[in-house]
């Protein structure tokens, strides 16, 4: 049954970064782009979450972690540069 | 795994999936920026914060032993949620985008920008 | 004497106690040699960078505190369906608006409180805060009356982060 739902679940949040890659393309701001860049970050550590319950291995919680990390990072680095145009000052 | 603790491991990931999508339907949908930032926020709390619960359980029964470093992620993303949402924000406001033409008080918008006060 | 060595060794308890946990947590484990290396970087990070910061406002009610994030997170849940629904719901049946809320808070710290709550619950964002921090301006998603959404977010949150923070 644990597989049966994870396969769901790995199933729904697929579909959900195939529409954060369809609004990264469509645009139209670079605003939209980072957002949904960032949502795709969010889904893809769901994703991993998802896939190391079903390996059973607690090891990909370091994963996520760092991409979450990164994510943020990311994120953060690209709002500055378009909001200054640089990102160290 | 006795049977109720996997029936909620199912819920919970479950529940953990539809908001991801849910998050993202929005994303997709809106149709403008600032009601798309809204989105993300949803695959953000009770998404990831319930799969996350899911996996403690999950390592808890299996490991015997008590697994709650998840919870680190939880507070890494719900800290940084609230910061990159208002980062976000100000880049919109800053290259000037168009809220919808529904909006309430648009005519906020520039003072908002400039960090005016309202009047 | 007593408060000034708890000055010393612990600019921040708050910071410590979380760097500790963290710490514990990082590592999934209880073991006496983490224990020991999280009291020593718990007492040492805080003592390290206790200059670089702006001296901010203390926690005085730590019990009200944990009410504040019980009730935060219930919010957040009931809003997260809420905002479920309005998401799948038809795009202009949505009633977006820019709302801007006058402050009683002027510190930093409560105040970044304040916006990262109204942030996470799903529904509102705050976008920016005026200049004379006298006013936060925040966007929500549906809005049915301007008046009682201020009253909600100055009675349930800021009110309580008053009384938190006695300021």
């Amino acid at each position: 049954m644990l597989n049966l739902a994870l396969q769901i679940a790995i199933g729904m949040v697929s579909i959900a970064m195939l529409f954060n890659l369809w609004r990264l393309l469509l645009g139209p701001e670079p605003a939209d782009r980072i957002l949904a860049l960032e949502t795709m970050y969010l889904n893809s550590m769901a994703l991993i979450i998802l896939f190391g319950l079903w390996q059973g291995a607690a090891l990909f919680f370091e994963a996520a972690l760092l991409v979450a990390m990164l994510g943020f990072a990311s994120t953060a680095a690209l709002c500055k540069f378009l909001l200054r145009g640089d990102i160290i000052e | 795994m006795s049977f109720t603790v996997e029936l909620i491991i199912c819920a919970l990931v479950l529940l953990g999936g539809l908001f991801a999508l849910l998050g993202s339907i929005g994303v997709l949908k809106m149709s403008d920026f600032y009601t798309r930032l809204h989105a993300p926020t949803l695959a953000a709390t009770v998404g990831m914060g319930s799969l996350l619960i899911a996996s403690i359980i999950a390592f808890t029964v299996r490991e015997q032993r008590l697994s709650a470093h998840e919870l680190l992620i939880t507070l890494f993303v719900m800290i940084t949620a609230p910061v990159t949402a208002h980062m976000l924000a100000k880049v919109a406001l800053h290259q000037r985008q168009q809220s919808v033409a529904n909006t309430r008080n648009k005519a906020l918008t520039e003072k908002i920008r400039k960090r005016l006060p309202p009047e | 004497m007593v408060n000034r060595l708890r000055l010393f060794w612990f600019p921040s308890p708050w910071l410590s106690l979380l760097l500790f946990v963290a710490w514990l947590m990082l590592n999934n484990s209880a073991a006496p040699g983490h224990l020991v290396l999280g009291a020593l970087l718990a007492i040492a990070i805080p003592r390290l960078t206790a200059r670089l910061g702006d001296p901010q406002p203390t926690m005085k009610r730590p019990v009200l505190a944990i009410r504040y994030v019980l009730r935060v997170l219930g919010d957040i849940i009931r809003d997260n369906f809420r905002v479920a629904l309005l998401i799948m719901g038809p795009n202009q049946r949505l009633q977006p608006a820019f709302v801007a809320l006058p402050l009683e808070l002027h510190e930093p710290l409560p105040l970044t409180i304040l916006a990262g709550t109204i942030s996470l619950t799903p529904g509102t964002v705050s976008v920016e805060i005026s200049d004379d921090k006298l006013w936060l301006y925040i966007h929500t998603l549906h809005l049915d009356d301007e008046a009682e959404l201020i009253a909600h977010i100055k009675g349930r949150y800021e009110a309580a982060l008053k009384e938190i923070f006695e300021c």
